[in-house]
């Protein structure tokens, strides 16, 4: 396994998930240092400190409100989910890009923990 | 500052997807405010969560936003079917909102806990069948 903790550009995340760019194609050089993955926007607020990438499943506007309000760089969608077109100009206007993965959730997490991004509060 | 700042914000009820447009907007005006990047994110969880409260419980409400040289007030209320017992409603994984709440990512039991977590102090008055009115503050 590579070196966990380092700071990954969204680009080595488009890349390592074989991500469909959905805005924010213009910041793929932005650096992020931690990542989650949950469903539950809730757990998401409450157990995230510097989280700066979200994985989701769950496709509504609250997943782009709960990226904005934790000051969230990008959020990847899992299992080729794919917003709609309201959501994807809510992130824009929040400066956040938006991936879209085909890979599941639990492999998603995995090839970017990997690839050398923690999680949360992660002392590497 | 001499006097605190005052903002109203009218959260709507019954429209799910829409609910956070107040705390997002309080977010925006807290950074034109200059008010420290730690603090608004604070401000703006705590508030997004009573705003998810409201739409979910209370068919909306209003929040009101007060801002003095030492601390940001918020005020959260609503006219919907009050708390009866706060205590089980503070406890973590508790929670009424229905089923297709869940399924779109809130309904975990976490939203008080989560407003008591990220402010300094959180009072809340309700009375079942009139109310309930949240008040956070903020310490700068």
């Amino acid at each position: 396994m590579l070196p966990v903790g380092e700071a990954m550009k969204i680009q080595t995340i488009v890349d390592l998930l074989h991500a469909d760019v959905l805005c924010g194609g213009d910041r793929l050089e932005s650096e992020v240092h931690s990542a989650c993955g949950s469903d539950m926007m809730s757990d998401v607020l409450a157990y995230v400190k510097e989280q700066a990438v979200l994985l989701t499943g769950l496709v509504n506007p609250q997943v782009i409100r709960t990226a904005m309000m934790m000051d969230m760089r990008c959020i990847v969608f899992v299992r080729g989910k794919t917003p709609s077109d309201e959501m994807i100009a809510l992130a824009d206007e929040g400066g956040i890009v938006l991936l879209s993965s085909e890979e599941r959730m639990y492999v998603a997490c995995g090839k970017l923990y990997a690839g050398g991004l923690a999680g949360d509060g992660e002392d590497v | 500052m001499s006097e605190a700042l005052k903002y109203h914000f009218t959260v709507v009820g019954g429209d799910f997807t829409s609910a956070g447009k107040a705390s997002v907007n309080v977010k925006k005006l807290l950074r034109q405010l200059g008010i420290a990047p730690d603090v608004i994110r604070r401000i703006a969880i705590a508030m997004y969560e009573g705003e998810i409260n409201m739409v979910i419980h209370a068919n909306g409400g209003t929040a009101d936003l007060e801002i003095y040289d030492d601390r940001i007030v918020i005020i959260l209320a609503d006219t919907g079917p009050g708390i009866p017992d706060v205590g089980l409603a503070m406890q973590e994984g508790y929670s009424t909102a229905p089923d297709n709440i869940r399924s779109l990512g809130f309904g975990a039991g976490m939203g008080l806990p989560n407003m008591k977590r990220y402010t300094d102090e959180m009072k809340i008055d309700t009375e079942v069948g009139v109310g309930t009115t949240v008040t956070m503050t903020i310490n700068l």
